[in-house]
Protein backbone atom coordinates (compact mmCIF):
# COMPACT_ATOMS: atom_id res chain seq x y z
CA UNK A 1 0.00 0.00 0.00
CA UNK A 2 1.32 3.44 -0.87
CA UNK A 3 1.14 4.84 2.62
CA UNK A 4 3.65 7.69 2.91
CA UNK A 5 4.04 7.06 6.62
CA UNK A 6 7.83 7.00 6.55
CA UNK A 7 9.59 10.32 6.30
CA UNK A 8 10.60 11.73 2.92
CA UNK A 9 13.35 9.84 1.18
CA UNK A 10 16.92 10.59 2.19
CA UNK A 11 16.27 12.84 5.18
CA UNK A 12 17.82 11.42 8.33
CA UNK A 13 15.32 11.45 11.15
CA UNK A 14 17.69 12.51 13.91
CA UNK A 15 16.62 15.17 16.35
CA UNK A 16 19.14 17.50 18.01
CA UNK A 17 18.44 19.49 21.14
CA UNK A 18 19.41 23.18 21.23
CA UNK A 19 20.65 23.09 24.80
CA UNK A 20 24.14 24.64 25.00
CA UNK A 21 25.09 23.03 28.30
CA UNK A 22 24.41 19.54 27.11
CA UNK A 23 26.45 17.90 24.42
CA UNK A 24 24.82 14.98 22.69
CA UNK A 25 28.10 13.08 22.55
CA UNK A 26 28.09 9.46 21.52
CA UNK A 27 24.86 8.37 23.11
CA UNK A 28 22.67 9.68 20.29
CA UNK A 29 21.01 6.82 18.54
CA UNK A 30 20.59 7.43 14.86
CA UNK A 31 17.14 6.35 13.78
CA UNK A 32 17.42 4.41 10.56
CA UNK A 33 14.33 4.05 8.47
CA UNK A 34 13.77 2.24 5.26
CA UNK A 35 13.05 4.66 2.44
CA UNK A 36 9.41 5.25 1.65
CA UNK A 37 8.36 2.99 -1.22
CA UNK A 38 8.10 4.74 -4.56
CA UNK A 39 5.16 4.27 -6.91
CA UNK A 40 6.72 1.23 -8.58
CA UNK A 41 7.42 -0.57 -5.35
CA UNK A 42 4.02 0.37 -3.97
CA UNK A 43 2.28 -1.14 -6.95
CA UNK A 44 4.52 -4.19 -6.71
CA UNK A 45 3.60 -4.64 -3.07
CA UNK A 46 -0.07 -4.01 -3.68
CA UNK A 47 -0.48 -6.62 -6.38
CA UNK A 48 2.42 -9.04 -6.71
CA UNK A 49 3.21 -9.45 -3.02
CA UNK A 50 -0.47 -9.78 -2.16
CA UNK A 51 -0.89 -12.46 -4.83
CA UNK A 52 2.18 -14.23 -3.49
CA UNK A 53 0.61 -14.22 -0.03
CA UNK A 54 -2.63 -15.59 -1.42
CA UNK A 55 -0.63 -18.33 -3.14
CA UNK A 56 1.07 -19.21 0.12
CA UNK A 57 -2.18 -19.65 2.00
CA UNK A 58 -3.76 -21.58 -0.87
CA UNK A 59 -0.75 -23.91 -0.85
CA UNK A 60 -1.69 -24.98 2.69
CA UNK A 61 -4.83 -26.63 1.30
CA UNK A 62 -3.26 -29.90 0.28
CA UNK A 63 -1.53 -30.33 3.62
CA UNK A 64 -3.00 -32.71 6.16
CA UNK A 65 -4.04 -30.90 9.33
CA UNK A 66 -1.57 -31.42 12.15
CA UNK A 67 -4.27 -31.21 14.83
CA UNK A 68 -4.23 -33.94 17.49
CA UNK A 69 -7.86 -34.95 18.06
CA UNK A 70 -7.37 -34.82 21.81
CA UNK A 71 -9.91 -36.91 23.68
CA UNK A 72 -9.57 -39.70 21.13
CA UNK A 73 -5.89 -39.22 20.39
CA UNK A 74 -3.34 -38.27 23.01
CA UNK A 75 0.06 -36.74 22.64
CA UNK A 76 2.56 -39.36 23.88
CA UNK A 77 4.62 -38.34 26.89
CA UNK A 78 8.32 -38.93 27.53
CA UNK A 79 9.32 -41.67 30.02
CA UNK A 80 10.55 -39.07 32.51
CA UNK A 81 7.26 -37.15 32.38
CA UNK A 82 6.01 -36.43 35.91
CA UNK A 83 2.33 -37.20 36.11
CA UNK A 84 0.11 -38.74 38.79
CA UNK A 85 1.94 -40.64 41.56
CA UNK A 86 1.98 -44.42 41.82
CA UNK A 87 2.66 -46.58 44.87
CA UNK A 88 4.33 -49.92 44.24
CA UNK A 89 4.24 -53.46 45.59
CA UNK A 90 6.90 -56.13 45.43
CA UNK A 91 6.10 -58.23 42.42
CA UNK A 92 6.96 -61.59 44.04
CA UNK A 93 5.41 -61.26 47.50
CA UNK A 94 2.75 -58.65 46.76
CA UNK A 95 3.79 -56.69 49.86
CA UNK A 96 3.80 -52.90 49.73
CA UNK A 97 7.17 -51.26 49.29
CA UNK A 98 6.22 -48.30 51.46
CA UNK A 99 7.37 -48.60 55.06
CA UNK A 100 5.68 -45.44 56.31
CA UNK A 101 8.90 -43.48 56.96
CA UNK A 102 7.31 -40.11 55.96
CA UNK A 103 10.46 -38.98 54.15
CA UNK A 104 8.30 -38.11 51.14
CA UNK A 105 6.04 -35.96 53.31
CA UNK A 106 9.13 -34.25 54.73
CA UNK A 107 10.53 -33.59 51.26
CA UNK A 108 7.28 -32.32 49.84
CA UNK A 109 7.50 -28.53 49.28
CA UNK A 110 3.74 -28.24 48.82
CA UNK A 111 3.03 -30.23 51.96
CA UNK A 112 0.46 -32.36 50.22
CA UNK A 113 1.41 -35.85 51.47
CA UNK A 114 0.02 -37.28 54.68
CA UNK A 115 1.43 -40.53 56.06
CA UNK A 116 0.28 -42.30 59.21
CA UNK A 117 2.46 -45.29 60.00
CA UNK A 118 1.44 -48.46 61.87
CA UNK A 119 3.34 -51.53 63.09
CA UNK A 120 3.36 -54.70 61.04
CA UNK A 121 2.35 -57.80 63.01
CA UNK A 122 2.95 -61.43 61.94
CA UNK A 123 -0.83 -61.88 61.49
CA UNK A 124 -1.27 -58.66 59.60
CA UNK A 125 1.76 -58.03 57.42
CA UNK A 126 1.31 -55.26 54.84
CA UNK A 127 4.83 -54.16 53.97
CA UNK A 128 8.24 -55.79 53.95
CA UNK A 129 9.63 -53.56 56.69
CA UNK A 130 8.88 -53.08 60.37
CA UNK A 131 6.12 -50.60 59.81
CA UNK A 132 3.71 -49.78 57.00
CA UNK A 133 1.65 -46.80 55.94
CA UNK A 134 -1.79 -47.10 57.42
CA UNK A 135 -2.86 -43.88 55.76
CA UNK A 136 -1.15 -42.57 52.68
CA UNK A 137 -2.85 -39.60 51.06
CA UNK A 138 -1.70 -37.18 48.39
CA UNK A 139 -3.73 -34.04 47.91
CA UNK A 140 -3.34 -33.60 44.15
CA UNK A 141 -4.98 -30.20 44.21
CA UNK A 142 -1.88 -28.98 46.07
CA UNK A 143 0.77 -31.16 44.44
CA UNK A 144 3.18 -29.28 42.16
CA UNK A 145 4.55 -32.44 40.51
CA UNK A 146 8.15 -31.65 41.43
CA UNK A 147 9.06 -35.28 41.98
CA UNK A 148 10.92 -34.69 45.27
CA UNK A 149 8.89 -37.48 46.94
CA UNK A 150 10.18 -39.90 44.35
CA UNK A 151 13.77 -38.76 45.04
CA UNK A 152 13.33 -38.88 48.81
CA UNK A 153 11.90 -42.41 48.95
CA UNK A 154 14.57 -44.92 50.09
CA UNK A 155 12.59 -47.94 48.79
CA UNK A 156 11.34 -46.67 45.41
CA UNK A 157 7.86 -47.14 46.79
CA UNK A 158 6.48 -43.96 45.21
CA UNK A 159 7.20 -42.92 41.66
CA UNK A 160 5.71 -40.34 39.34
CA UNK A 161 3.45 -41.95 36.76
CA UNK A 162 2.45 -40.68 33.33
CA UNK A 163 -1.21 -39.82 33.77
CA UNK A 164 -2.07 -36.18 33.42
CA UNK A 165 -5.87 -36.18 33.13
CA UNK A 166 -6.56 -35.25 36.72
CA UNK A 167 -9.38 -32.74 36.58
CA UNK A 168 -12.41 -33.32 38.76
CA UNK A 169 -15.59 -31.60 39.85
CA UNK A 170 -14.80 -31.56 43.54
CA UNK A 171 -11.63 -30.74 45.44
CA UNK A 172 -12.20 -33.56 47.89
CA UNK A 173 -12.09 -36.01 44.98
CA UNK A 174 -8.53 -34.93 44.33
CA UNK A 175 -7.27 -36.37 47.62
CA UNK A 176 -5.88 -39.67 46.42
CA UNK A 177 -5.82 -42.45 49.00
CA UNK A 178 -3.41 -45.38 49.24
CA UNK A 179 -5.79 -47.74 47.43
CA UNK A 180 -6.12 -45.34 44.52
CA UNK A 181 -2.40 -44.82 44.28
CA UNK A 182 -1.67 -48.54 44.45
CA UNK A 183 -4.21 -49.46 41.78
CA UNK A 184 -3.14 -49.69 38.18
CA UNK A 185 -4.42 -46.67 36.23
CA UNK A 186 -7.40 -47.52 34.04
CA UNK A 187 -6.32 -45.50 31.06
CA UNK A 188 -2.67 -45.49 30.32
CA UNK A 189 -1.06 -42.50 28.73
CA UNK A 190 0.83 -43.34 25.54
CA UNK A 191 4.59 -43.27 25.95
CA UNK A 192 6.89 -41.65 23.48
CA UNK A 193 9.39 -44.06 22.00
CA UNK A 194 13.07 -43.31 21.98
CA UNK A 195 14.09 -40.88 19.28
CA UNK A 196 10.48 -39.89 18.61
CA UNK B 1 -35.54 -16.29 -22.05
CA UNK B 2 -37.80 -13.32 -22.37
CA UNK B 3 -35.29 -10.67 -21.30
CA UNK B 4 -37.47 -7.91 -19.94
CA UNK B 5 -36.00 -5.04 -17.97
CA UNK B 6 -38.08 -3.28 -15.37
CA UNK B 7 -40.85 -5.90 -15.29
CA UNK B 8 -43.26 -6.04 -12.33
CA UNK B 9 -45.38 -9.06 -11.42
CA UNK B 10 -48.81 -9.03 -9.76
CA UNK B 11 -48.68 -8.31 -6.04
CA UNK B 12 -49.30 -11.89 -4.87
CA UNK B 13 -46.32 -13.21 -6.84
CA UNK B 14 -44.18 -10.52 -5.29
CA UNK B 15 -45.16 -11.68 -1.81
CA UNK B 16 -44.37 -15.32 -2.66
CA UNK B 17 -41.04 -14.25 -4.14
CA UNK B 18 -40.21 -12.25 -1.02
CA UNK B 19 -40.81 -15.32 1.15
CA UNK B 20 -38.77 -17.58 -1.14
CA UNK B 21 -35.82 -15.19 -1.33
CA UNK B 22 -35.94 -14.65 2.41
CA UNK B 23 -36.02 -18.39 3.07
CA UNK B 24 -33.24 -19.23 0.60
CA UNK B 25 -31.12 -16.21 1.42
CA UNK B 26 -31.18 -16.86 5.13
CA UNK B 27 -30.15 -20.49 4.61
CA UNK B 28 -27.02 -19.22 2.90
CA UNK B 29 -25.79 -17.51 6.06
CA UNK B 30 -25.10 -20.65 8.14
CA UNK B 31 -23.50 -22.26 5.09
CA UNK B 32 -21.14 -19.33 4.64
CA UNK B 33 -20.47 -19.27 8.37
CA UNK B 34 -19.51 -22.93 8.41
CA UNK B 35 -17.58 -22.66 5.16
CA UNK B 36 -15.57 -19.80 6.57
CA UNK B 37 -14.61 -21.67 9.72
CA UNK B 38 -13.81 -24.87 7.88
CA UNK B 39 -11.81 -23.11 5.16
CA UNK B 40 -9.91 -20.94 7.63
CA UNK B 41 -9.02 -24.16 9.40
CA UNK B 42 -7.70 -25.78 6.26
CA UNK B 43 -5.73 -22.65 5.36
CA UNK B 44 -4.02 -22.94 8.75
CA UNK B 45 -3.42 -26.72 8.61
CA UNK B 46 -6.12 -27.56 11.16
CA UNK B 47 -9.58 -29.11 10.86
CA UNK B 48 -11.94 -26.36 11.91
CA UNK B 49 -15.17 -27.33 13.68
CA UNK B 50 -15.66 -31.11 13.47
CA UNK B 51 -17.49 -32.06 16.64
CA UNK B 52 -21.13 -31.10 16.14
CA UNK B 53 -22.80 -33.37 13.62
CA UNK B 54 -21.04 -35.05 10.69
CA UNK B 55 -17.91 -33.04 9.79
CA UNK B 56 -19.11 -30.30 12.13
CA UNK B 57 -22.04 -29.49 9.84
CA UNK B 58 -24.32 -28.60 12.75
CA UNK B 59 -21.86 -26.07 14.20
CA UNK B 60 -23.72 -22.91 13.04
CA UNK B 61 -26.94 -24.30 14.52
CA UNK B 62 -25.20 -24.95 17.83
CA UNK B 63 -23.70 -21.45 17.78
CA UNK B 64 -27.04 -19.78 17.14
CA UNK B 65 -28.80 -21.89 19.77
CA UNK B 66 -26.15 -21.03 22.31
CA UNK B 67 -26.46 -17.32 21.58
CA UNK B 68 -30.25 -17.33 21.64
CA UNK B 69 -30.44 -19.05 25.01
CA UNK B 70 -28.17 -16.47 26.60
CA UNK B 71 -29.42 -13.73 28.85
CA UNK B 72 -30.21 -10.37 27.23
CA UNK B 73 -28.28 -7.98 29.37
CA UNK B 74 -27.22 -4.43 28.73
CA UNK B 75 -24.69 -2.16 30.44
CA UNK B 76 -26.09 0.41 32.87
CA UNK B 77 -24.43 3.19 30.88
CA UNK B 78 -26.18 2.19 27.66
CA UNK B 79 -29.20 3.84 26.09
CA UNK B 80 -31.77 1.07 26.09
CA UNK B 81 -33.93 1.95 23.10
CA UNK B 82 -31.06 2.58 20.69
CA UNK B 83 -29.12 -0.34 22.07
CA UNK B 84 -31.96 -2.66 21.10
CA UNK B 85 -32.69 -0.90 17.81
CA UNK B 86 -29.16 -0.89 16.35
CA UNK B 87 -28.82 -4.63 15.57
CA UNK B 88 -32.26 -4.55 13.97
CA UNK B 89 -31.17 -1.78 11.60
CA UNK B 90 -28.10 -3.80 10.67
CA UNK B 91 -30.04 -6.95 9.91
CA UNK B 92 -32.87 -5.12 8.14
CA UNK B 93 -30.60 -3.35 5.68
CA UNK B 94 -28.66 -6.52 4.96
CA UNK B 95 -31.85 -8.46 4.20
CA UNK B 96 -33.34 -5.62 2.17
CA UNK B 97 -30.22 -5.43 0.01
CA UNK B 98 -30.69 -9.10 -0.85
CA UNK B 99 -33.90 -8.20 -2.69
CA UNK B 100 -32.26 -6.63 -5.72
CA UNK B 101 -29.84 -9.42 -6.61
CA UNK B 102 -31.11 -11.06 -9.79
CA UNK B 103 -30.87 -14.85 -9.68
CA UNK B 104 -32.20 -15.29 -13.19
CA UNK B 105 -34.13 -13.80 -16.04
CA UNK B 106 -37.91 -13.50 -16.28
CA UNK B 107 -39.17 -17.10 -16.47
CA UNK B 108 -42.50 -18.51 -17.51
CA UNK B 109 -43.77 -20.33 -14.41
CA UNK B 110 -47.25 -21.88 -14.87
CA UNK B 111 -48.14 -19.34 -17.51
CA UNK B 112 -47.16 -16.32 -15.41
CA UNK B 113 -43.93 -14.50 -16.21
CA UNK B 114 -41.91 -14.32 -12.99
CA UNK B 115 -38.60 -12.55 -12.57
CA UNK B 116 -36.13 -14.51 -10.49
CA UNK B 117 -35.25 -11.54 -8.32
CA UNK B 118 -36.88 -9.72 -5.44
CA UNK B 119 -37.47 -6.53 -7.35
CA UNK B 120 -35.85 -5.07 -10.44
CA UNK B 121 -35.49 -1.51 -9.23
CA UNK B 122 -34.70 1.06 -11.89
CA UNK B 123 -32.02 2.59 -9.66
CA UNK B 124 -30.16 -0.70 -8.94
CA UNK B 125 -26.80 0.19 -7.36
CA UNK B 126 -28.19 3.40 -5.84
CA UNK B 127 -30.65 1.28 -3.83
CA UNK B 128 -27.69 -0.71 -2.59
CA UNK B 129 -25.75 2.38 -1.55
CA UNK B 130 -28.81 3.89 0.10
CA UNK B 131 -29.16 0.77 2.25
CA UNK B 132 -25.41 0.78 2.87
CA UNK B 133 -25.81 4.32 4.18
CA UNK B 134 -28.50 3.19 6.59
CA UNK B 135 -26.51 0.10 7.60
CA UNK B 136 -23.86 2.45 8.90
CA UNK B 137 -26.39 3.66 11.49
CA UNK B 138 -26.63 0.11 12.77
CA UNK B 139 -22.94 0.09 13.62
CA UNK B 140 -22.77 3.73 14.70
CA UNK B 141 -25.79 3.63 17.01
CA UNK B 142 -24.83 0.23 18.39
CA UNK B 143 -21.36 1.40 19.33
CA UNK B 144 -22.50 4.72 20.70
CA UNK B 145 -25.54 3.47 22.65
CA UNK B 146 -23.46 0.76 24.34
CA UNK B 147 -21.85 3.35 26.61
CA UNK B 148 -18.41 1.79 26.35
CA UNK B 149 -15.28 3.38 24.96
CA UNK B 150 -14.23 0.32 23.00
CA UNK B 151 -17.61 0.19 21.30
CA UNK B 152 -17.50 3.92 20.68
CA UNK B 153 -14.01 3.81 19.15
CA UNK B 154 -15.04 0.85 17.01
CA UNK B 155 -18.15 2.56 15.74
CA UNK B 156 -16.24 5.78 15.05
CA UNK B 157 -13.74 3.87 12.98
CA UNK B 158 -16.58 2.09 11.28
CA UNK B 159 -18.24 5.37 10.38
CA UNK B 160 -15.05 6.85 8.92
CA UNK B 161 -14.25 3.65 7.07
CA UNK B 162 -17.68 3.13 5.56
CA UNK B 163 -17.92 6.72 4.35
CA UNK B 164 -14.42 6.65 2.85
CA UNK B 165 -14.79 3.41 0.98
CA UNK B 166 -18.35 3.92 -0.15
CA UNK B 167 -17.09 6.70 -2.42
CA UNK B 168 -14.56 4.46 -4.13
CA UNK B 169 -17.03 1.58 -4.31
CA UNK B 170 -19.64 3.77 -5.95
CA UNK B 171 -17.23 5.30 -8.42
CA UNK B 172 -15.95 1.85 -9.38
CA UNK B 173 -19.46 0.97 -10.56
CA UNK B 174 -19.94 4.12 -12.63
CA UNK B 175 -17.77 2.69 -15.41
CA UNK B 176 -20.05 -0.31 -15.71
CA UNK B 177 -23.18 1.80 -15.58
CA UNK B 178 -21.90 3.97 -18.43
CA UNK B 179 -21.00 0.94 -20.53
CA UNK B 180 -24.32 -0.81 -19.86
CA UNK B 181 -26.34 2.42 -20.24
CA UNK B 182 -28.73 1.25 -17.51
CA UNK B 183 -29.06 1.22 -13.73
CA UNK B 184 -31.26 -1.87 -13.63
CA UNK B 185 -29.27 -4.88 -12.41
CA UNK B 186 -31.15 -7.17 -14.79
CA UNK B 187 -30.29 -4.80 -17.59
CA UNK B 188 -26.63 -4.84 -16.55
CA UNK B 189 -26.55 -8.64 -16.71
CA UNK B 190 -28.21 -8.65 -20.13
CA UNK B 191 -25.67 -6.08 -21.34
CA UNK B 192 -22.93 -8.60 -20.52
CA UNK B 193 -24.11 -11.11 -23.14
CA UNK B 194 -21.09 -10.49 -25.37
CA UNK B 195 -18.46 -10.10 -22.68
CA UNK B 196 -18.55 -10.00 -18.88
CA UNK B 197 -17.74 -6.58 -17.49
CA UNK B 198 -14.84 -8.01 -15.52
CA UNK B 199 -12.78 -7.92 -18.75
CA UNK B 200 -13.24 -4.33 -19.95
CA UNK B 201 -13.71 -3.04 -16.37
CA UNK B 202 -10.93 -5.01 -14.66
CA UNK B 203 -9.71 -1.94 -12.76
CA UNK B 204 -13.27 -1.20 -11.68
CA UNK B 205 -13.70 -4.80 -10.53
CA UNK B 206 -10.53 -4.72 -8.42
CA UNK B 207 -11.43 -1.38 -6.85
CA UNK B 208 -14.96 -2.62 -6.16
CA UNK B 209 -13.65 -5.78 -4.51
CA UNK B 210 -11.13 -3.94 -2.30
CA UNK B 211 -13.76 -1.38 -1.29
CA UNK B 212 -16.20 -4.22 -0.60
CA UNK B 213 -13.80 -5.71 1.93
CA UNK B 214 -13.91 -2.40 3.77
CA UNK B 215 -17.68 -2.01 3.37
CA UNK B 216 -18.39 -5.42 4.86
CA UNK B 217 -15.85 -4.87 7.68
CA UNK B 218 -13.89 -7.95 6.67
CA UNK B 219 -10.18 -8.61 7.02
CA UNK B 220 -7.85 -6.90 6.16
CA UNK B 221 -10.11 -3.90 6.81
CA UNK B 222 -11.89 -5.18 9.93
CA UNK B 223 -10.83 -2.20 12.00
CA UNK B 224 -14.31 -1.72 13.40
CA UNK B 225 -13.90 -4.88 15.42
CA UNK B 226 -10.11 -5.08 15.66
CA UNK B 227 -10.01 -7.75 18.38
CA UNK B 228 -6.46 -7.04 19.40
CA UNK B 229 -6.95 -3.38 20.28
CA UNK B 230 -10.70 -2.79 20.63
CA UNK B 231 -11.75 -6.07 22.30
CA UNK B 232 -14.59 -6.53 19.83
CA UNK B 233 -15.21 -3.06 18.46
CA UNK B 234 -18.76 -1.81 18.09
CA UNK B 235 -20.31 -5.08 19.34
CA UNK B 236 -18.19 -5.41 22.49
CA UNK B 237 -21.14 -4.90 24.83
CA UNK B 238 -23.53 -7.07 22.86
CA UNK B 239 -24.37 -10.65 23.73
CA UNK B 240 -26.99 -13.25 23.05
CA UNK B 241 -29.52 -12.70 20.29
CA UNK B 242 -28.46 -9.14 19.59
CA UNK B 243 -24.89 -10.20 19.01
CA UNK B 244 -26.22 -12.98 16.80
CA UNK B 245 -28.06 -10.34 14.76
CA UNK B 246 -24.86 -8.39 14.18
CA UNK B 247 -23.01 -11.55 13.29
CA UNK B 248 -25.78 -12.58 10.97
CA UNK B 249 -25.89 -9.18 9.26
CA UNK B 250 -22.14 -9.29 8.74
CA UNK B 251 -22.27 -12.58 6.88
CA UNK B 252 -25.38 -11.59 4.99
CA UNK B 253 -23.50 -8.49 3.84
CA UNK B 254 -20.75 -10.73 2.48
CA UNK B 255 -23.38 -12.70 0.56
CA UNK B 256 -24.99 -9.53 -0.76
CA UNK B 257 -21.67 -8.07 -1.90
CA UNK B 258 -20.80 -11.38 -3.57
CA UNK B 259 -24.15 -11.23 -5.34
CA UNK B 260 -23.57 -7.66 -6.49
CA UNK B 261 -20.06 -8.48 -7.74
CA UNK B 262 -21.47 -11.50 -9.57
CA UNK B 263 -24.27 -9.48 -11.13
CA UNK B 264 -22.30 -6.44 -12.15
CA UNK B 265 -18.92 -7.87 -13.12
CA UNK B 266 -19.16 -11.64 -13.48
CA UNK B 267 -22.11 -11.89 -15.83
CA UNK B 268 -24.86 -12.83 -13.38
CA UNK B 269 -26.62 -15.95 -14.65
CA UNK B 270 -24.77 -15.94 -18.01
CA UNK B 271 -22.31 -18.70 -18.80
CA UNK B 272 -19.24 -18.25 -21.01
CA UNK B 273 -18.63 -19.84 -24.43
CA UNK B 274 -22.22 -19.27 -25.53
CA UNK B 275 -23.71 -22.04 -23.34
CA UNK B 276 -27.43 -21.45 -22.86
CA UNK B 277 -28.84 -23.79 -20.22
CA UNK B 278 -32.59 -23.92 -19.54
CA UNK B 279 -33.96 -21.14 -17.36
CA UNK B 280 -34.15 -23.13 -14.11
CA UNK B 281 -30.33 -23.46 -14.07
CA UNK B 282 -29.86 -19.67 -13.77
CA UNK B 283 -30.19 -19.39 -9.96
CA UNK B 284 -27.64 -22.17 -9.51
CA UNK B 285 -25.18 -20.42 -11.83
CA UNK B 286 -25.57 -17.24 -9.80
CA UNK B 287 -25.21 -19.12 -6.51
CA UNK B 288 -22.09 -20.87 -7.80
CA UNK B 289 -20.48 -17.61 -8.81
CA UNK B 290 -21.47 -16.05 -5.48
CA UNK B 291 -19.84 -19.00 -3.76
CA UNK B 292 -16.60 -18.35 -5.64
CA UNK B 293 -16.58 -14.67 -4.63
CA UNK B 294 -17.34 -15.62 -1.03
CA UNK B 295 -14.49 -18.11 -1.13
CA UNK B 296 -12.23 -15.26 -2.22
CA UNK B 297 -13.40 -13.22 0.77
CA UNK B 298 -12.50 -16.06 3.13
CA UNK B 299 -9.22 -16.70 1.34
CA UNK B 300 -8.17 -13.07 1.74
CA UNK B 301 -9.12 -13.16 5.40
CA UNK B 302 -6.78 -16.10 5.89
CA UNK B 303 -3.96 -14.27 4.09
CA UNK B 304 -3.72 -10.58 4.84
CA UNK B 305 -3.00 -8.96 8.20
CA UNK B 306 -5.11 -6.06 9.42
CA UNK B 307 -4.12 -2.62 8.21
CA UNK B 308 -3.12 0.19 10.50
CA UNK B 309 -5.79 2.85 10.76
CA UNK B 310 -3.89 5.64 8.97
CA UNK B 311 -2.88 3.19 6.26
CA UNK B 312 -6.51 2.32 5.75
CA UNK B 313 -7.49 5.96 5.39
CA UNK B 314 -4.62 6.96 3.12
CA UNK B 315 -5.20 3.88 0.97
CA UNK B 316 -8.87 4.69 0.59
CA UNK B 317 -8.53 8.37 -0.17
CA UNK B 318 -5.14 8.57 -1.89
CA UNK B 319 -5.08 5.36 -3.90
CA UNK B 320 -8.53 3.89 -4.40
CA UNK B 321 -10.45 7.11 -4.97
CA UNK B 322 -8.05 8.55 -7.61
CA UNK B 323 -7.92 5.17 -9.34
CA UNK B 324 -11.70 4.91 -9.37
CA UNK B 325 -12.00 8.46 -10.71
CA UNK B 326 -9.44 7.74 -13.41
CA UNK B 327 -11.27 4.56 -14.35
CA UNK B 328 -14.52 6.49 -14.64
CA UNK B 329 -12.89 9.20 -16.75
CA UNK B 330 -11.26 6.77 -19.17
CA UNK B 331 -14.47 4.76 -19.52
CA UNK B 332 -16.40 7.98 -20.16
CA UNK B 333 -14.00 8.96 -22.95
CA UNK B 334 -14.12 5.48 -24.51
CA UNK B 335 -17.92 5.35 -24.36
CA UNK B 336 -18.28 8.83 -25.85
CA UNK B 337 -15.84 8.13 -28.67
CA UNK B 338 -17.30 4.74 -29.58
CA UNK B 339 -20.93 5.92 -29.68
Amino acid sequence: MAAPDNGPEGTPATATLNVAAWSPGEDVIEVKRTPAPGPTRSTWRTFVETLRGLGTTFGRFHETPITVQYPEEKTPVYPRFRGRHKLHRFEDTGLEKCVGCSLCAAACPADCIRVVAAENTPEHRVSAGERYAEVYEINLSRCIFCGYCEVACPFDAITMGHDYELSDYDRTDLIFTKEMLLAEPLERTPLRNEGE
Amino acid sequence: MIAVVGYYEPWWIQIIKAIVIFAVGLQLVPIVLLAERKLLGRFQARYGPNRVGPYGAMQPLADILKLLTKEQFRPTTSIGFLYALAPMISILTAVAALAIIPFGDVQDIFGTPVGLYGIDVSIGPLYLFALGGIAFYGIMLGGWASGSKYSFLGSMRGAAQLISYEVAQGLALVGVLMTAQTLSLTGIVIAQKGMWFVVPQLAGFLIFMVASFAETNRAPFDLTEADAELVGGYNTEYGGGRFASYYFAEYLNVIVVSGIATTIFLGGWLLPFGIHPPGWVDPFVVLFKMGLVTFFFIWVRATLPRLRYDQLMSFGWKVLLPLATLNTLITAIVVTVSH
